[in-house]
Parts: C-alpha cells; sequence; structure tokens
C-alpha cells in the first residue's frame, strides 16, 4: 500500500499530499494523473499530477475538499497509507518549444499546471504564468511557480492580492499588448477554462485545457470520463486528459460533473455528523457555496 | 460408494432441479439466485451418468474437464477428489460452475440429452467445487520444482488465471498484473453477485497467491511497464489478457446524457466499487425507475437484473432483433423474464431526450422487422418507417459490446493486431506475432466466455510452458 509522506493544510480547503510511489514516478510526466483509494470502502478517485520528485519517488497531489472522499483525505496522517493509488494515466502534455507559452491556472488548477510549466521550461521556451483564485487566502504555490516561471501574473477576484480580477482578464490584457504567445495551456474550473478558450479563440493562439470528469478506472473501461471534443465522443481517461480547448463542450463537462451532487452533498453531511472523526477546523465547518 | 443404477433406469432419473430464490424475493436482493445442488440431489444427479465410452461431454469442453471422472469420484462420496479431478485441467470450477453456457457445450453433446435431459454436469461442477471450498478442504497440487523461467501475466481474468495456475504448478515463477485494485477482472467488475458471488473469485485468486503467483494490483501494463520493459526486467514469457476493453456506443443525439452509462460502468459501479451496499461503500450509482437495458446479451441480462435489484420500477430489455436472436444464455432470459424484466424486442432507440440539467428523460424508438441474412448469420433488423414511439425513461445502459483495449498494443512494437484492434495468436498456440508474447481470451477474440477465455488461457500455459522449456536457456 503506498505510504503517504506527509498530508498538510495549504489554503483553508487545499491539502497537498506527498506519497511514496517510486515505480509511478518513475513513468509518470507532466499532464498525467493517478486514481486513489483511501480505504477498502472508498471511491476511486482520478487526482491530477501536482508534483514528482524523481529522486525521491515522491508523487504531489494538490487536493481541494469538495465532499466525502477529499475530506477523508485529509484524515490521513504522515506515515500513513492509500489503499491503492494506480498510475501514471492518461496522455502526458504536449511539450516542445514554442517560443513563448503561456500557463493560466485558477483555483485547484494551480496545482497541475506547476508540472507542466516545469516541462515547458525545460524544453526551452518562455514561460508566462498566470493564477489566480478567489481571494488571497485560497491562493498557494506561489513561490513555486515564481521559480519557474519567466513571469509571473498573479490575481485574486476580490482585490485582496495582486491584480484585481479573474486570470481570463490578465491574458487578454498579456494577447492585446502584443505578447507573441505560441502556446497556452490552461486548468482550473470548468467556467474558468470556458472563458479562457472563448478568448483565446478570437485570438486564434492554440490553447489547450485539461478535463477533469467523473472516472472509475482510467484505462478507457467503463466510458464513465466521455466528453465531446468538436462534437466527438472521446474518453478523457485514454484520449486526454488533455484536449483542444476550442473544440471543446464545456457545458456538457459541466453538466455531467454534477451527476451525483445530490448524493454527494449527503454523503458529505453524513460523514461530517459522524462522531469521532478528527477533522481540521475548515473541514469540520465546510459549506456549499450556495449554502453560505 | 453409492450403488449404482443399471444403465436401462438411469434414464429414468429426472434431472434434478437446483433449488433458488423465488422471484419475487430475489428481484430485491443480491444475494446468489441458485443455492446450490444438495448432496442427496448431487449423488442422484451423479447417478444418471451413462458413463459413455466415447465421451462426447469431454469433448464439448473446452478445456477437456474428465467429466465421468469427476462425476464418478462423486459417486463415491469423495467430493473433494472430485473437485481435484476438476482443477487438474480447469483452475476455476466455482466459477465455471456458475456461467459457463454448460447448455451448448458439454451438456449439448450429453448422450442423455437426445431423448431426455443431459446430466446436470454444471451443477455437479459447483456442487464440488462448493463443497471443497467450504468444507476447508482444498489442498495445495503438486508443484514441480523451480525452473528459474519467469512469466508475466496481463490481467487477471479468467484467461490470466489460467495461465497462472497451470504455470505455477509447472514450477515457472508467476506474476499476476492487474490495472484495478482486485484481482479477477471481469469476474469482479463484470459479473454480479447475484449470478458469481466475489468471495468465491476472491477464494480462487488466494488459491493461486498460495501456490506461489505474485499479484500486483492497480499496475497497468502499457502505463507504468510497457511489454518490452517486463523482459528487460527478466521475465522470459508474457501472457497477454486484457479483456474487451472500450465500451461500444450507439452514437446517436444525446447519448452523453447523465443516467446513460456504458454496462461496463454501470456493472462495475455495482460490482467492484459496491455501490449496491450504500451503507458501507462510496462509490454513488443512479438508481433508475424506469431502466433501459440495450442489447441482448449475458451482460444486458446482468444490466437489467441489477436495474430492479437498486429499485427499478419498471426494467426494459431493448434489443433490435427477436428474441431467437439474442445471444445472452436462456437461463439468463429466464431469470430475467421471472423476476418480471419486460422484453421490447425489435425496437432500436435512435435518440435521448434530456432535461435542464442534462439527465436523461426519454428515449425515442422505432420498431424493426427482421430482413435478409447479414454476415453473423442472424436475419438483419431493418426499421419500419413511421412506426417511431417514445418510451419514458431515467436510466439507460449501453450493452452491445466492446471494442479492444489498445493500452499493450499501442506500446508493444511489432505485436500485429487486426482491423478490430484485437491481437493476433495462433489459434492453438496463442502465440503472437512476438516471440515469447502470448494472448488469449477477449483481447483476442472480441467478446466472448469465461470458458472460452479460460480454454485459450489452457493452450497458453502448454505453448509457453514449451517454450520456456526449449527455448529459453538458464
Amino acid at each position: 500500500m503506498p505510504k503517504v509522506l506527509d498530508n498538510f493544510q495549504i489554503s483553508p480547503l487545499v491539502w497537498k499530499m506527498r506519497v511514496e510511489t517510486p515505480a509511478l514516478v518513475a513513468k509518470a510526466k507532466a499532464g498525467q494523473f493517478v486514481i486513489l483509494r483511501v480505504n477498502e470502502h472508498g471511491e476511486r478517485v482520478p487526482m491530477s499530477i501536482a508534483g514528482l520528485d524523481k529522486k525521491k519517488g515522491l508523487l504531489t497531489i494538490i487536493y481541494q475538499v469538495v465532499g466525502k472522499t477529499s475530506a477523508l483525505m485529509t484524515t490521513v496522517p504522515g506515515g500513513g497509507e492509500l489503499s491503492d493509488c494506480v498510475g501514471p494515466l492518461g496522455v502526458p502534455s504536449h511539450v516542445e518549444k514554442w517560443g513563448t507559452a503561456c500557463l493560466v491556472g485558477g483555483g485547484i488548477g494551480i496545482a497541475p499546471i506547476y508540472p507542466i510549466a516545469q516541462a515547458y521550461k525545460e524544453a526551452g521556451n518562455k514561460v508566462i504564468t498566470i493564477i489566480g483564485a478567489r481571494s488571497k487566502d485560497l491562493l498557494f504555490y506561489e513561490e513555486e511557480h515564481r521559480a519557474v516561471a519567466d513571469e509571473l501574473h498573479v490575481c485574486t477576484d476580490d482585490g485582496s492580492y495582486g491584480h484585481h480580477g479573474f486570470v481570463s482578464d490578465v491574458l487578454k490584457k498579456l494577447l492585446d499588448a502584443g505578447s507573441k504567445i505560441g502556446m497556452i495551456m490552461a486548468i482550473g474550473p470548468v467556467p474558468m477554462m470556458k472563458v479562457v478558450t472563448n478568448l483565446t479563440r478570437s485570438y486564434q493562439v492554440p490553447t489547450w485545457v485539461s478535463l477533469n470528469p467523473l472516472m472509475i478506472d482510467g484505462t478507457g473501461m467503463c466510458g464513465g470520463c466521455r466528453v465531446s471534443i468538436g462534437g466527438e465522443t472521446r474518453f478523457a481517461c485514454v484520449d486526454g486528459p488533455d484536449f483542444d480547448g476550442h473544440k471543446v463542450d464545456f457545458d456538457l463537462l459541466s453538466k455531467r460533473l454534477g451527476a451525483y451532487r445530490d448524493h454527494e452533498r449527503k454523503a458529505m453531511k453524513h460523514f461530517l455528523a459522524e462522531p469521532g472523526c478528527k477533522l481540521a477546523d475548515a473541514v469540520r465547518d465546510f459549506k456549499y457555496p450556495d449554502e453560505k | 460408494m453409492v450403488e449404482k443404477i443399471p444403465k436401462k433406469d438411469r434414464m429414468k432419473v429426472p434431472r434434478q432441479v437446483m433449488p433458488e430464490q423465488k422471484p419475487e424475493d430475489r428481484r430485491k436482493n443480491f444475494q446468489e439466485v441458485p443455492y446450490g445442488l444438495t448432496e442427496e440431489q448431487a449423488l442422484i444427479e451423479a447417478s444418471r451418468c451413462l458413463e459413455c465410452k466415447n465421451i462426447p461431454c469431454v469433448a464439448g469442453c473446452p478445456v477437456e474437464v474428465d467429466i465421468p471422472g469427476f462425476i464418478d469420484l462423486i459417486l463415491h462420496r469423495d467430493y473433494a477428489a472430485a473437485a481435484r479431478k476438476i482443477k487438474e485441467t480447469n483452475s476455476l470450477p466455482a466459477v465455471c460452475g456458475r456461467v459457463c453456457p454448460q447448455e451448448e457445450q458439454c451438456e449439448v453433446v450429453c448422450v442423455l440429452a437426445k431423448k431426455h435431459q443431459p446430466v446436470a454436469i454444471g451443477y455437479l461442477e459447483r456442487f464440488v467445487a462448493d463443497y471443497e471450498r467450504e468444507h476447508k478442504l482444498t489442498r495445495l497440487p503438486e508443484i514441480a520444482p523451480p525452473t528459474g523461467r519467469r512469466v508475466a501475466v496481463v490481467g487477471s481474468g479468467p484467461a490470466g488465471l489460467t495461465v497462472a495456475g497451470d504455470l505455477i504448478k509447472l514450477g515457472h515463477e508467476v506474476t499476476v498484473f492487474e490495472a484495478l485494485h482486485k484481482p479477477g477482472g471481469v469476474l469482479v467488475y463484470g459479473i454480479p453477485e447475484f449470478r458469481l458471488p466475489k468471495k468465491i473469485v476472491q477464494a480462487e485468486c488466494d488459491f493461486l497467491a498460495e501456490m506461489g503467483v505474485k499479484f500486483k494490483n492497480s499496475t497497468v501494463i502499457g502505463k507504468m511497464d510497457t511489454v518490452d520493459e517486463l523482459f528487460e526486467q527478466g521475465y522470459d514469457a508474457i501472457f497477454i489478457g486484457t479483456g474487451a476493453g472500450l465500451p461500444n456506443f450507439m452514437g446517436i443525439p444525446g447519448e452523453n446524457l447523465i443516467g446513460i452509462y456504458s454496462a461496463n460502468e454501470y456493472l462495475t459501479r455495482s460490482n467492484l466499487m459496491r455501490a449496491f451496499d450504500p451503507d458501507d461503500y462510496d462509490t454513488p450509482i443512479i438508481h433508475g425507475r424506469n431502466v433501459a437495458v440495450l442489447g441482448g446479451g449475458n451482460t444486458a441480462m446482468d444490466s437489467v437484473r441489477t436495474a430492479l435489484r437498486l429499485g427499478a420500477e419498471n426494467a426494459y430489455i431493448v434489443y433490435r432483433r427477436s428474441e431467437k436472436e439474442m445471444p445472452a444464455r436462456i437461463e439468463e432470459i429466464h431469470h430475467a423474464q421471472q423476476e418480471g424484466v419486460q422484453f421490447h424486442m425489435l425496437t432500436a432507440p435512435i435518440k435521448f431526450n434530456g432535461d435542464d440539467q442534462g439527465r436523461v428523460v426519454s428515449m425515442e424508438c422505432i420498431k424493426m422487422e427482421l430482413g435478409e441474412p447479414d454476415a453473423s448469420g442472424r436475419r438483419r433488423p431493418v426499421p419500419i418507417e413511421g412506426s417511431n414511439y417514445t418510451m419514458v425513461v431515467d436510466l439507460v445502459v449501453v450493452a452491445i459490446g466492446n471494442s479492444s483495449n489498445p493500452l499493450v498494443q499501442k506500446t508493444t512494437p511489432g505485436l500485429e493486431t487486426n482491423r478490430w484492434g484485437n491481437i493476433v495468436a495462433d489459434p492453438e498456440t496463442m502465440q503472437t506475432s512476438r516471440k515469447g508474447v502470448y494472448a488469449g481470451g477477449d483481447i483476442v477474440t472480441g467478446g466472448a466466455t469465461v470458458i472460452l477465455a479460460a480454454g485459450a488461457g489452457k493452450k497458453a500455459a502448454r505453448a509457453m510452458h514449451k517454450f520456456l522449456m526449449e527455448e529459453v536457456k538458464k
């Protein structure tokens, strides 16, 4: 069973977990994902790779508490174990030398663009990175990104830190200023990826996105992760997770992500009401956005 | 020894009926439907065997089980020995006793079948395998001295498990790689609990592990290591049994609405992830009130009967040909009918309609009639113009087959595939175009049965053993 080296809170509802999986890490590349289970009775959840320490065989996962399984993940202590962790899954992000490449990470998407930024940089690109969150306390990984990017832009929706506005606003300014960007990769919540790709379409800059539909096996067997790309059905687990953002049907993705919403909420309520479960305060007080 | 009945009287003994849960009870639970024969019944059934000299039943079995031999041991009341007799050629008797289509293999050729009913070979197989396991009489078979040869088996379904069992007995070192977190392949994710309890599959895998087979779960070959890397790591021969991987969809409008599952997804949620038991397991599943399952095979029957057990008020099989052409086992069709499944034959969906949340709410269908025979020899269904009608559904399960999963083929240079992407293997040796690489089961044939996969595993193991001893120098 894969051992968890450490697992700690990095913003109110975001945790960073490092898992000792040397064989997996040796094979993994930026843009791929893993599927893990916390315990024998748990769900199989896909997680983007947020960092790979090839020397130490460490896999970094950054996850946001959104329901029972992610809440349960916060309870695994350093030195503890996951039930299983399979990967690397999916096709690695396409990397070549475009000249200047721009990475856009929104919310939890700040994490998976980090190893991709490293890969772009290693390929000899000038890397411009834009990261954004709703407010200052929800930002993370600024230092990590600063160490890789040639140019880092930080923004918050409420203006509590960095530029006041969305990542797409910053990107628009860069494009309007005539930045010669050969390639854009955007990862974040579905509405953010939709806005970014709508914006870049008019500038005709190739824009890739990484999709995160629900899945079970992650090897093409179940078809639960089907997405519509240019009107054709694709399986995100084996054909993706990266796709040409200008061809993605984001509305379909958004709807399919909500397939089990009621079930998830019920499971979370039930879990939080369980006595004797040691949870961080932020998790204990968890509320869905529309409940606040 | 039970006293033998004179041969001419054996024909007068009726075939024993396996007791099973009543349809009205079982459609509400996931426990196994048939209870298995009692010891008394097994003895009566065994006494019906005519002990034919030319053993047609053995010839009808894809893995050549010594059927008269094990039946004779039943008559000697040595049930564990009977189970071991089967295991000499079939590693999975408790599984095959349940899911093999005996009516088209060993039983159809039984001499009794001509004028009476065949010996219930499948029931007897299940009886002795269950007896051995439940009475803890399982004993490790003799294992040949180590040969020093190493074998990698990719996929732990019926083909892979058979290869592993056969080769470990011959003294080879065997490691099985499985992509999911539990071994068993389709036996675990595909076939429901009420037809094949998962503890039985687990027991079969545990038995292989006791014999020395190593299981590496959560390991996707083609993503983690490739076939060539396995050779580099010192494996001398490799068997690929990765199964029928990618679910087919109809390619009609609305197919990505919420509430439209592939049978693989629906069954995996319920079987492997145990979504039918929400008090204990976290994986959700959509509980439909009006459920349509598209297709006429065993997977369709498994899906529709699962839907009933998850509380469907109406569970439909929607099939574009007639009942006669349905590929499912007759026993499965009967079970589904008894449980109240409604059959809409000669019907094909042409469009799904959804609500504003993207959930399926209805399905537009068209009636079909049978025309001239097609390539499969079955009469081709032809749409009847203007016969469209709408079915109210809130869950649809698409069970129209699978295409091959390309993960291993794509990462193995020189591995020949056919135009459907299935691996090309010699029908006798199961050898592929790559030296030392063998393949069998659905990845070679396309969707077939558990026993055909096991049969392919058997052939592959035989050829691999020869290869390992003659061509791999140690």
